[in-house]
């Protein structure tokens, strides 16, 4: 046993050594936990796609390094989240975590990665609280808080004269923090919600509410949903008669990817987000070039997401050399840096999220086309961020 | 809120419990009356209305026949997946039941997934029925809706005069109270389950088909039906017919004033209505009545 017990700890002297070295050289590990799997998995081989053709396009290296990444799918499964991050911090140790799209597992993401201090890069949830409450010095966000694209929308919404407005959603954290945006942004341009309608998820009853909606008559509607209800309830508005009437506007996933689906109902909606199918601007078009050969399909806002993560790690990195026994310097490195983004440059607020513009977007045939920037540089206000 | 309003929502329940009970008619033949727990039928709805997507693009207008053609790939498929798996099930417990249902659920997920992929797509409504009726200037009401409700009611009638009326309703009331003694007279109580079975997975594909339009199809569709199904049969009585029948009426009614009038609590007043008839009548609203 004594010569199991040597061999045992040569091999963690050994290992150990090794794994200190790797700090100032060897590849840098990045651990992808993404949706590879259910409803989400197009979305997150699209986040994935857009991380590696940034690493591609500067020769397969960040800061001067190799990369190797470890993958665990997520399955967007909050109750799997804890065992799934300490698979990649634990066993597979890696020097940064980029993930997740659905946001319940985000929140035990940034948990875990403040409890161990590992870099976490959010290429997606969309969650106030993770750069709210939960905000941490090791934890930024490359894509939205649910709160800016409802904040754009109601200042839009209020400029256009609306002065009642209601608001429909799911009964959950993310339609609550997206209508709240709206209603202060409304406010903000001297409109007002009249009524906070919901409905339990995932539930695509709607007509008892799209008659509530006829009978109020609103000078406008605000409605969150994503996926299959979001078809449901553009269609079901429509055919009701209501979008004649009562505008309907939304944040930008009640009409990306689902534009084939919603068909002629969904035509002439105007929505806001951070980025538009057709942007003309010379880094959009360059980035949507290289993403249709690399991948042979037309990127999305996810891919952009996934791109620009993997844009804030390497500007990071680039100023702290490469080294990442510089943690501390490497995550307020991160935080400061500038983002040439498909979607336009942006910066990272201090709590960690993008302070970017929010544009507005016209359904045309099967493409949200870009209208104008709805607002300038917006800043989620960050409520309960310590930092 | 005014009258008409008042009315249009009773028009909102109705037309919602109706689309229920096609759902769930198709459970309570399999759930009550052949005594297998089927946490599938939720995907059969599925199979139904992704049936209705990839049979739209070679029956154009032809919309009846596109039903009658889904209806009876749907059937015939219950009725080789009866012969397959669940004509094992009978004798056994109902975990196994559970068992079997609920592997049946991942790998119908699986399938969709495979050749449909996981994106949302919409199913058209035939030109005759797209278009609607103005409701007293409040909002419009899109025909495929009442022609949603009318075949519902059609499907009632004729569901009830099988089991009521005809030989074969005979047969399966019989199967239901005692499997033994019919077999014992000389009925092949086999054969006869697997055309309930079969009977069953069309209703539910049916429903499927006629909802299609209205929701779009997309992942997991079916599970959020599943649970609402077992509340109506759960409400009207196992096995029951017309209980599911006043059941899905009731939830269309208590889902559809809840959502107005309680909306931070809606999700729960399906569940309330269950707790309230099952205090007053532990067997459902019709035991065993058809």
């Amino acid at each position: 046993m004594p010569i199991l017990r040597i061999a045992c700890s040569a091999s963690i002297a050994f290992f150990g050594g090794a794994a200190f070295a790797q700090g100032a050289s060897g590849p840098i590990k990045i651990g992808l936990m993404l949706p590879y799997s259910g409803t989400y998995a197009a979305l997150g081989n699209a986040i994935e796609n857009g991380f590696k053709l940034y690493v591609q396009e500067q020769g397969g290296k960040l800061g001067g390094r190799d990369v190797q990444y470890f993958k665990v799918d997520d399955e967007s499964e909050p109750s799997k989240a804890t065992d799934n991050v300490n698979k990649l911090i634990k066993r597979d140790s890696v020097d940064v975590l980029v993930g997740t799209v659905h946001s319940g597992v985000a929140l035990a993401m940034a948990k875990a990665a403040k409890d161990n201090n590992t870099l976490l890069v959010i290429p997606n949830a969309g969650a106030d609280a993770i750069t709210g409450p939960m905000c941490g010095a090791n934890v930024v966000r490359s894509s939205f808080s649910n709160w800016q694209p409802g904040y754009a929308m109601g200042v839009v919404a209020g400029q256009k004269g609306v002065k009642r407005a209601m608001t429909i959603t799911w009964n959950y954290a993310a339609g609550a923090e997206s209508t709240k945006g709206f209603t202060e942004g409304l406010e903000k341009s001297g409109g007002k919600v009249v009524k906070d309608l919901n409905l339990p998820f995932p539930n695509v009853e709607f007509q008892a509410l799209l008659t509530e909606i006829a009978a109020q008559k609103p000078d406008a509607v605000y409605a969150f949903f994503a996926g299959g209800g979001a078809v449901k309830f553009v269609k079901d508005y429509a055919a009701a008669g209501l979008n004649k009437t009562i505008p309907l506007y939304g944040p930008g996933f009640l009409t990306d990817g689902t534009l084939e689906a919603q068909g002629a109902s969904a035509q002439n909606m105007l929505t806001t987000l951070h980025y538009a199918d057709n942007l003309d601007t010379p880094k959009n078009n360059a980035f949507r070039k290289a993403y249709a050969i690399a991948y042979k399909s037309q990127p999305d806002v996810y891919a952009v997401q996934g791109y620009d993560a993997a844009q804030i790690l390497a500007n990071g990195l680039k100023a702290v050399g490469g080294d990442l026994t510089k943690r501390d310097a490497l995550a307020a490195a991160m935080r400061k840096t500038a983002v040439d983004s498909p979607r336009g440059k942006f910066t990272l607020s201090a709590a960690g999220n993008p302070v970017q513009d929010i544009y507005l977007r016209e359904v045309k045939g099967n493409n949200n086309e870009f209208r104008s920037v709805a607002v300038k540089a917006l800043a989620d206000p960050a409520r309960g961020c310590k930092l | 809120m005014d009258t008409a309003t008042f009315l249009v929502q009773c028009l909102n329940a109705v037309q919602y419990g109706l689309l229920l009970f096609l759902v769930a008619s198709g459970l309570t033949l399999i759930f009550g009356i052949m005594g297998v727990i089927n946490l599938a039928h939720g995907s059969f709805y599925m199979l139904g209305a992704y049936l209705a997507f990839a049979l739209a693009p070679w029956f154009g207008d032809w919309f009846v026949t596109r039903l009658i053609v889904g209806v009876a790939l749907a059937a015939l498929f219950g009725y080789v997946l009866e012969w397959v798996f669940f004509s094992f099930l009978y004798e056994r417990d109902h975990l196994q039941q559970v068992l079997l249902t609920y592997a049946l659920i991942l790998v119908f997920e699986e399938l969709r997934s495979l050749s449909f992929g996981n994106d949302v797509h919409g199913v058209p409504a035939p030109s005759w029925l797209t278009g609607g009726f103005s409701l007293g200037g409040l909002m419009e009401y899109p025909w495929y809706r009442v022609f949603a409700s009318a075949a519902c009611l059609v499907v009632a009638l004729a569901l009830y005069a099988v089991v009521n009326r005809t030989r074969l309703g005979m047969m399966i009331r019989a199967g239901a109270s005692n499997r033994d003694m019919v077999r014992g007279l000389g009925v092949d109580i086999r054969r006869l389950y697997r055309i309930v079975f079969a009977g069953g997975v069309a209703l539910a594909a049916l429903a499927g088909m006629i909802a299609a339009p209205l929701s779009s199809v997309y992942p997991g569709m079916g599970s959020s039906v599943l649970i609402i199904c077992f509340v109506v049969v759960v409400i009207g009585g196992i096995g029951s017919i017309t209980g599911a029948l006043i059941a899905s009426l009731l939830v269309g009614f208590v889902d559809t004033f809840g959502k107005v009038f309680f909306a931070e609590w809606s999700g729960v007043g399906v569940y309330v209505l269950m707790a309230i008839v099952l205090v007053w009548r532990p067997e459902g609203l019709m035991k065993r009545g058809f």
